[in-house]
C-alpha cells in the first residue's frame, strides 16, 4: 500500500515536473510523420525565428506571474518601442541609441507598472490594462498615428540575419536572455525571492525581504523583456507601428501557464516556461503546415491553457 | 424539574471532532425563556464551537438539540434565523454599504408581490419604527458604514429581534465597547429578557457577566462542567471550575544559567498595547499569559518590526534600537515563530529547503548566487537537528503534517542562531509528541543562551516552560510571577487566569 503510494506520488512529481516535455515531444513527433514540410530545416529555423517575440515577452512574464501578479500592458509597450526606435533613426540619431532609448524607456514604463502595484497595493490586473492604454496612446501620439517606415538596412538585420546561415538573431536573444532568466530566478536569492513572494506575501515579509522592491523589479524585468521583444518585432516588420502588438500579452500567458506556472504564484520554472513557448510556436506553424485555419489555431490554444491549468490543479492538489 | 415549560432550548450529548481533536465531549446546555445565561471557559474550551453547532456553522458529530419544544437541527445560520435563533459575532455582519434599513430588513425585504421590486419607503418607514423602539437616533436611510461598531452592533440586535429571535448569541459584545456603550448594550439586553427573549452571553469579563446574566455554564476542554445561578456563586469558584485540577503535563524546562539582559524594552505602546515594559535575559524564557486578543502578539510583532508601535524604546545588548521591518529585525539578530504559521511562516508549496533558507538569504544582498550544495547540506542539518520527518528537504511544505510543517518554521529561525528568540503560539495545532518535541527544542535554544519570548495561551504550557511570566490584561501588563512561585505553588493556574481576567494580585 505504502509503497504504492509513495510510487503514484514519485509519478505525480515527476509527471509534473517533466510532463510538458513529454507533451512536447509527441507535438514535434506528430507534425514531423503528419507534415513533411514540417521537418524541413528551414521550416525549424524559422519556428525558432517567431517564437523570439513571444518567448521573450512569456520570460519576463514567468517572473510577474511568480511574483503573484500579471502584466496587461505588453502589447503597447512593443508598439511603443517600435514606433520611438523608428522616429529617433528618422531624426538621425545612431543605430545604438535608437535601440537604447526605447529600450530604456519602456523599460521605465515597467517600473511604473511595478511601483504603483507593490508600494499601493493596487491590483495587477487594473493598473496594467490602464498602462497599456496609456502606452498605447503615446505611440499614437508621438508618431502621429503613422506607421514610421524603417530604411536603415542594419536595424532590419536583427530580424533577418543569421549567424552561420543557421542562428538567426532572434533566437540567440532569446536563448541568452532565457539562460539569464533561468539563472536569475533559480540560482540567485533574487529569484528565491520571487518564489516567495508569490508563494506567501506574508511569510517573506516576516522573513525579512523587501516584497515592495521584488514586486516592483518583477515588472521591470517583463517591461525590459517586452522591450527586447519589440525591438525584433520592429525589424520584421521594417517600421514603427503604433497599432501593433495587441493581444500579444495572451499569448505570453499561455505559454507561462501550459509551461506550469502558477497563476496562484510562486510556482514556475524557465525549462518549463520555454516548453511553454515552443509550444504556441508549434501549434502556429504546425497548423499552418497542416493546412488548418487561423481560426481553429486560436480554439485549440485556448484548450491547450484549459487543458494546462487543470494539469496544474491535479499535479498541485490545489483547490 | 418545574420549569419544564420555562426551557427555550436544550441539547444533549453533543460531541464534535475536527480531525481527530475532540472539540467537543458529549456536552450539554439548557437555556431558559428570558434568562440570560452566560457561557465561561478559557480559550478552546468548546463555547464556540456549541455555539456555532447551535446555529448551524458547524454539524454536530452525536447529540440531540431542541428549541422551543421541538427537536432542533440547523443547515445553516440563514435557518437558524428563520426558527428564532440569532448570533451576533465578535466580527460584525453588517454590510456597510448598504443603508441601516436595508441591513436590518436583508434577505427579507418587503417586495411588490410576485415581483423583485423592493417597496423601499415601506422598508425605511418599519426601521424607523424600530430604531424609535429602542431609542437609537438614526435615520433608517443612513449608510451603515458610518456606524461605528457598538452602533452596528446595536443595529445587528434589532435585526435579530425584528426577525423575530427567541435566543439571541451574543459573542463577547462588549469586547470594543466603551463603558458608556456597554451601558445602553446592557439596557437592551434587560429590555429584551423582559419582553422573554433568551439571550446566551460569551464573554471573558466576570464583572459583567456577574452584572448582567442570571445562569452561567462553565465549560473546560471541551466538557460541559456545571451550571449555576449567578448569586449563588462567585468569581474564584468560577475560575477553579475553569481551570479544573488535573495535574499537568510533564514540561522538558531545564534550568541553565541565566546571563546578562539582552532585551529590554520600556514603555512600548501601540495598537492593541500599551505601556509595555519588560526585560529578558541570555538563557531566560520569559513567558506571555493572557486570554487571546489582549495584545501580548501585537506587542511581539511591533518589536519585530512587522507593525509600527507610536512610542516606547527597545534595547538590544544596551543599545537603543528600533526595528522598523522584520529585515532589520533579523540583521540585528531577532527570530519570530509567528502564530499563524500558514500566514505569516510558510511559503507551503515551495519545497522545505527554501522555506528554511529564507531568513539566511535575506540578511545578505538583494542579488547573490546561491551556492545550492552548501545550502542543501546546511539544511540538511538542521532539519535533522530538529529531527524533521520527511521524504526529502526538496518535499514541499504542504505535504507534511502540522507538527513537521512547525518544525520547518523552527529550522529557519534557528539557522539563524539568533539572539532573541520570539515563539508566539509554538504549539498550535501540532500533535502532543510534537508538541513534546518543540517543548525541547525551546528548552534547548535557552540553554544555547538565546533570550526566548514564549507567548502561549495554554496555562500548563506556559507554566511549566518559563522562567518568569508576564500576564496582559487588555493591552496591558497586568502582573508578574517567577518561577519560584509557580514551583512553590505560593501561585498556580487560577491566579494566572484571574490576572488574565484583570484581577490584581
Amino acid at each position: 500500500m505504502l509503497t504504492a503510494k509513495l510510487k503514484s506520488d514519485e509519478f505525480r512529481i515527476a509527471m509534473r515536473r517533466y510532463g510538458i516535455f513529454l507533451v512536447l515531444f509527441i507535438i514535434i513527433i506528430a507534425l514531423s510523420i503528419c507534415s513533411p514540410t514540417f521537418r524541413t530545416k528551414n521550416n525549424i529555423i524559422s519556428v525558432l525565428q517567431q517564437i523570439s517575440t513571444n518567448g521573450l515577452i512569456a520570460l519576463g512574464m514567468c517572473f510577474v506571474i511568480t511574483a503573484g501578479g500579471i502584466d496587461l500592458s505588453v502589447g503597447s509597450m512593443l508598439a511603443l518601442v517600435g514606433v520611438l526606435s523608428a522616429l529617433l533613426l528618422k531624426q538621425g540619431y545612431s543605430l545604438f541609441l535608437s535601440f537604447l532609448i526605447p529600450v530604456v524607456l519602456v523599460t521605465f514604463c515597467g517600473f511604473i507598472n511595478g511601483f504603483l502595484i507593490a508600494r499601493f497595493g493596487f491590483f495587477p490586473f487594473v493598473v496594467t490594462l490602464a498602462m497599456q492604454l496609456v502606452i498605447r496612446g503615446a505611440g499614437y501620439i508621438v508618431s502621429g498615428g503613422y506607421q514610421v517606415p524603417i530604411a536603415n538596412l542594419t536595424y532590419l538585420k536583427v530580424y533577418s540575419y543569421r549567424i552561420g546561415d543557421i542562428l538567426p538573431i532572434p533566437t540567440l536573444i532569446l536563448l541568452i536572455i532565457g539562460i539569464l532568466a533561468y539563472i536569475l530566478l533559480q540560482r540567485t536569492t533574487f529569484g528565491r525571492y520571487i518564489y516567495a513572494v508569490g508563494g506567501n506575501a506574508n511569510a517573506a515579509t516576516a522573513s525579512g525581504v523587501s516584497v515592495l522592491w521584488i514586486r516592483t523589479f518583477s515588472f521591470v524585468i517583463s517591461a525590459f523583456c517586452t522591450s527586447l521583444a519589440g525591438v525584433i518585432l520592429t525589424a520584421k516588420v521594417a517600421a514603427g507601428m503604433p497599432n501593433i502588438g495587441s493581444g500579444y500579452e495572451g499569448d505570453a500567458i499561455a505559454a507561462c501557464v501550459i509551461g506550469g506556472t502558477s497563476f496562484a504564484g510562486g510556482i514556475a520554472t524557465i525549462p518549463g516556461t520555454f516548453c511553454g513557448i515552443i509550444i504556441i510556436g508549434l501549434i502556429y506553424n504546425g497548423m499552418n503546415m497542416l493546412g488548418i485555419s487561423s481560426y481553429w489555431q486560436t480554439i485549440c490554444k485556448g484548450l491547450l491553457i484549459l487543458g494546462a491549468i487543470s494539469l496544474d490543479m491535479v499535479m498541485n492538489k490545489r483547490k | 424539574m418545574d420549569n419544564q415549560n420555562n426551557v427555550i432550548f436544550s441539547c444533549e450529548g453533543i460531541s464534535k471532532t475536527f480531525g481527530g481533536v475532540r472539540a467537543l465531549k458529549n456536552v450539554r446546555l439548557e437555556i431558559r425563556k428570558g434568562e440570560v445565561h452566560a457561557l465561561l471557559g478559557e480559550n478552546g474550551a468548546g463555547k464556540s464551537t456549541l455555539m456555532k453547532i447551535v446555529i448551524g456553522l458547524y454539524s454536530a458529530d452525536k447529540g440531540t438539540m431542541f428549541f422551543d419544544g421541538a427537536p432542533y437541527v440547523s443547515a445553516n445560520p440563514a435557518k437558524a434565523a428563520e426558527k428564532g435563533i440569532s448570533m451576533i459575532h465578535q466580527e460584525l455582519n453588517v454590510e456597510p454599504k448598504l443603508t441601516i434599513a436595508e441591513n436590518i430588513f436583508l434577505h427579507r425585504e418587503d417586495r411588490v408581490k410576485g415581483t423583485m421590486f423592493l417597496k423601499k419607503r415601506l422598508t425605511n418607514q418599519k426601521a424607523q419604527e424600530l430604531l424609535t423602539r429602542f431609542g437609537i437616533p438614526y435615520s433608517p436611510k443612513q449608510e451603515m458604514g458610518t456606524l461605528n461598531i457598538a452602533q452596528s452592533q446595536m443595529i445587528e440586535i434589532i435585526r435579530a429581534v425584528s426577525s423575530g429571535a427567541k435566543m439571541i448569541i451574543m459573542d463577547e459584545p462588549t469586547s470594543s465597547l466603551d463603558s458608556e456603550e456597554t451601558r445602553k448594550l446592557f439596557q437592551i439586553i434587560r429590555d429584551l429578557r423582559s419582553q422573554g427573549v433568551s439571550i446566551i452571553y460569551i464573554s471573558h469579563r466576570m464583572e459583567e457577566i456577574f452584572e448582567i446574566c442570571d445562569r452561567v455554564s462553565v465549560f473546560r476542554d471541551g466538557e460541559y462542567i456545571i451550571t449555576t445561578d449567578l448569586d449563588k456563586t462567585n468569581k474564584a469558584e468560577l475560575i477553579s471550575h475553569m481551570v479544573g485540577h488535573e495535574v499537568s503535563n510533564v514540561f522538558p524546562k531545564v534550568d541553565c544559567p541565566i546571563g546578562d539582559v539582552v532585551l529590554k524594552v520600556e514603555g512600548l505602546t501601540g495598537k492593541g498595547f500599551s505601556d509595555i515594559s519588560f526585560e529578558v535575559r541570555a538563557g531566560e524564557i520569559l513567558g506571555f499569559s493572557g486570554l487571546v486578543g489582549s495584545g501580548r502578539s501585537e506587542t511581539m510583532k511591533a518589536i519585530f518590526g512587522l507593525d509600527p508601535y507610536t512610542s516606547g524604546k527597545v534595547f538590544l545588548d544596551g543599545k537603543e534600537i528600533h526595528n522598523r521591518s522584520s529585515k532589520q529585525a533579523i540583521a540585528r539578530g531577532f527570530a519570530m515563530v509567528n502564530e499563524d504559521r500558514k500566514e505569516y511562516g510558510l511559503c507551503l508549496f515551495r519545497p522545505i529547503r527554501e522555506n528554511v533558507a529564507l531568513p539566511r538569504l535575506t540578511r545578505g544582498p538583494l542579488l547573490k548566487w546561491i551556492r545550492t550544495r552548501t545550502e542543501s547540506q546546511d539544511i540538511r542539518q538542521i532539519t535533522k537537528k530538529l529531527s524533521l520527518k520527511a521524504s526529502s528537504i526538496e518535499a514541499n511544505v504542504y505535504s507534511l503534517s502540522g507538527g513537521n510543517q512547525q518544525k520547518v518554521v523552527f529550522s529557519k529561525w534557528m539557522l539563524l542562531n539568533p539572539k532573541v528568540l520570539i515563539l508566539d503560539e509554538p504549539t498550535r495545532g501540532v500533535d502532543v509528541g510534537a508538541k513534546a518535541e518543540i517543548h525541547t527544542l525551546v528548552s534547548q535554544a535557552a540553554m544555547e543562551g538565546m533570550a526566548v519570548i514564549l507567548v502561549s495561551s495554554e496555562l500548563p504550557e506556559i507554566m511549566g516552560m518559563s522562567d518568569r511570566i508576564i500576564v496582559y490584561h487588555e493591552g496591558r501588563i497586568n502582573g508578574e510571577v517567577t518561577r519560584e512561585e509557580l514551583l512553590s505553588e505560593t501561585v498556580t493556574q487560577e491566579n494566572l487566569l484571574a490576572l488574565a481576567f484583570g484581577e490584581k494580585r
